[in-house]
């Protein structure tokens, strides 16, 4: 029983916030958000030459080969950074999916050298999300259908599929409606394979929300704790008040008990538990309630300054709240919850937790 | 990281479930805030020392098991899975013994922690006063020097279990002259010593869970103090370290609620889903309780590899102390209207953790407390 992460670990975290810091400070996002495409290549080149994108990709295919466990880290980093979907959706999630494919598939050998390299951006939709992500600049459109004869996943170019944009309150969003037709030509996978990759590519993206989710939170409490410090009324910094110490108290503990959450829901992932779903669930559900207080903390200990486009505060509140419902609803995720623990041989109780 | 138990941690867990299956009174024992009950309480505790259970994390040679925090997490699973009696002399084993193991002589370890571990010694806790509640550093009750004891007066109070008990350990103010945290001594006191007056305080479900002591010229020797003279606040504040951090609040202890919740919605769920918010609690009670044990076991590991608990202490005693009292409430809304039936034998339990949640946010330093530690040292927010 080790519940920690290496040295190793922690240190490519660190260096990876550092690298963020810097790169993708939130004025450089505003002037990202201005463009059409609402991506930096210049960005994404220099986020490559750093590994992230390769982290994900097996070795054998120039990647680094690690896990969610790692991810678990990153994407929380991500998170504090805001950084938009197209990057864990690219590098970790379709990465994931692709390396999930049977060995020796065209598809593997095609495109998992090319996320490492930094050299493509990968789309993927779900049944669970009625719209998909960055298909816009995408080079790479994974997308489910449901027929008939079951679930399949497809496979298309840019060319293949047409595109209605759905702006969101999130500017670092790219939302839209995708027109296409599924076809054999385009099928990469059928029957209890499909759904099996549905379903780990569901847990996974959950997690991966999660951790996002955790990030935002800790960056809102970040941002309350340097204002609260430096604003004064009353001739004090108004972070002496009380009222204002409980809030952002209640913000930290939000946190402290998610996290370890969310490190158990990637393990789960990591290690195809039998519970992987519930704890999956269990971790977006947390962050999100995490997410969500801290959104509202941070905006009332910020004042009116909460409230104006100005403040970079808004940056992050908009993803928390966006985030919520991306990877399945709160509703989603409860009903999943309440249907493997309230019925009959549910897995409750002292020493179930692993 | 790697969640899986090792071999040797599995075999604990059976050695422990098949001790306890063999052990635990099939009858459940009366309260321990009884004198019928307590007594009851002191012999399981007195058969568990005995067969080296009272308290597995002590050195061996102290009446303990040697186990490590991954061990006794292991241990507290199967105490509360077997519904095994509550821990009457927590004061002392939990709270205590941590503190004479960092703090104590090897005279004073020697002379207390065996007879602690075997209840022999039933501790209860002086830190309130009257006028000295969530503002500790307040306490007037005095220990003056006098050769080689200390004389004490004053009075404490809200001590749980000092009906029953027969010592003390808490925090005197031997320097008369000083004020706030300094000039304060730790001492651990006979409540037979001539002076002491204990008169019962009635808690909320009619019992003397608690009780004000009154200290009037009681002679207490040196060799009974902790640590230095005028340090008593630093090894309070171990303490309440330890008390607030990991040890007095297993996360078992919420699972098996949690667990129970569940299984009393299973029997009254048509009528529990009459409200569609009952079925969201039970849920937010197992997330919770999941979330404070896979707290604990990331502190655990943590301390093991040389991690000290800190200030993030105080968000336990806030989680552990919400988490319970919505637990408890969302039972009584699935009992209804016999929630108040105290005789029922599917009521009693939920009723009596009921009214003592409504404790939890207070004691051990109020929530509120916890909140201002939270924001002055995690955060750094300047002191009001």
């Amino acid at each position: 029983m080790d519940f920690t992460f290496n040295e190793d670990q922690l240190a490519l975290r660190d260096s990876v916030g550092r690298f963020l810091m810097v790169e993708a400070a939130p004025e450089k996002l505003r002037e990202i958000w201005q463009t059409d495409a609402g991506r930096s290549p210049a960005l994404r080149a220099k986020i490559a030459e750093q590994g992230l994108t390769a982290l994900s990709v097996p070795q054998e295919h120039g990647g680094l080969g690690f896990g969610d466990v790692d991810w678990s880290l990153m994407t929380q980093e991500l998170g504090y950074f805001a950084i938009p979907d197209s990057l864990a959706d690219t590098a970790y999630i379709s990465a994931a999916f692709l390396t999930a494919l049977p060995e020796g598939h065209a598809l593997r050998n095609e495109w998992l050298p090319r996320i490492a390299d930094g050299s493509c951006r990968i789309a993927i939709g779900h049944p669970v999300n009625p719209w998909v992500g960055d298909v816009q600049m995408a080079d790479l459109v994974l997308l489910p259908a449901d027929t008939p004869d079951g679930l399949s996943w497809h496979a298309l170019g840019p060319e293949q599929v047409s595109v209605e944009v759905l702006p969101s309150i999130d500017a670092s969003r790219r939302l839209s409606n995708v027109r296409w037709t599924p076809g054999a030509a385009t099928c990469i996978a059928e029957g209890a394979c499909a759904r099996a990759l549905a379903d780990e590519t569901l847990d996974r993206a959950t997690v991966n929300t999660a951790g996002q989710l955790v990030g935002l939170a800790q960056r809102m409490l970040d941002l309350s704790v340097d204002y609260a410090a430096q604003r004064k009324q009353f001739g004090k910094p108004i972070g002496s008040f009380q009222a204002v110490k409980h809030h952002l108290a209640d913000v930290v503990t939000k946190i402290e008990f998610a996290k370890p959450v969310l490190y158990r829901a990637a393990w789960a992932v990591a290690h195809e538990h039998p519970q992987r779903a519930v704890r999956a669930s269990h971790a977006k559900l947390v962050a999100a309630e995490a997410a969500w207080t801290a959104a509202r903390k941070a905006i009332q200990v910020h004042g009116a300054m909460g409230y104006t486009w100005e403040v970079d505060l808004q940056m992050f509140m908009k993803r928390a709240w966006v985030l919520d419902a991306a990877w399945g609803d709160r509703a989603f995720h409860k009903a999943r919850m309440a249907q493997a623990l309230l019925g009959d041989g549910a897995p409750l109780g002292p020493g179930a937790t692993f | 990281m790697d969640l899986t138990y090792t071999p040797a941690q599995q075999a604990f867990r059976v050695e422990v479930r098949e001790w306890l299956r063999t052990h635990v009174p099939r009858e459940s024992l009366a309260s321990y805030d009884t004198r019928e009950g307590f007594e009851q309480h002191k012999r399981w505790e007195a058969h568990l020392a005995d067969a080296g259970w009272s308290s597995v994390t002590w050195p061996r040679e102290l009446g303990g098991r040697g186990c490590d925090l991954i061990e006794w997490l292991i241990f507290e699973e199967e105490y509360w899975a077997a519904d095994a009696p509550m821990r009457v002399n927590q004061n002392g084993i939990l709270l205590l013994g941590p503190t004479l193991m960092e703090f104590g002589t090897p005279e004073q370890k020697a002379r207390f922690l065996p007879g602690t571990a075997r209840c022999d010694l039933m501790w209860a806790q002086g830190w309130s006063e009257p006028n000295a509640g969530s503002d500790m550093a307040a306490i007037t009750s005095r220990a003056i020097r006098d050769g080689d004891h200390y004389v004490l007066n004053g009075q404490k109070t809200w001590s749980t279990r000092a009906v029953f008990a027969n010592w003390l350990f808490g925090l005197f103010r031997s320097d008369p002259q000083s004020s706030r945290h300094n000039g304060l001594t730790y001492l651990m006191v006979p409540l037979d010593a001539p002076g002491i007056t204990i008169r019962p305080i009635q808690a909320l479900n009619g019992k003397q869970a608690f009780a004000e002591i009154f200290f009037d010229e009681v002679r207490v020797p040196v060799a009974n103090r902790l640590g230095g003279e005028g340090e008593g606040w630093n090894v309070a504040m171990a303490t309440a370290g330890f008390e607030r951090g990991l040890l007095l609040r297993s996360p078992a202890r919420y699972q098996r609620t949690a667990q129970k919740l569940v299984q009393l919605y299973q029997r009254h769920r048509a009528s529990a889903d009459r409200d569609p918010s009952i079925r969201e609690a039970v849920l937010r009670a197992w997330m919770g309780a999941e979330a404070y044990t896979l707290a604990s076991y990331h502190t655990v590991c943590r301390v093991q590899q040389g991690a000290r608990i800190g200030a993030e202490a105080s968000t336990n005693k806030i989680f552990w102390s919400e988490l319970d009292l919505e637990m408890h409430e969302t039972a009584m809304r699935i009992l209804g209207p016999r929630a108040e039936l105290r005789d029922d034998p599917e009521v009693h339990d939920w009723l009596e953790g009921f009214l003592f949640a409504q404790a939890g946010s207070i004691y051990a330093g109020s929530n509120e407390i916890q909140r201002n530690i939270i924001a002055e040292r995690l955060l750094g927010l300047p002191k009001s």
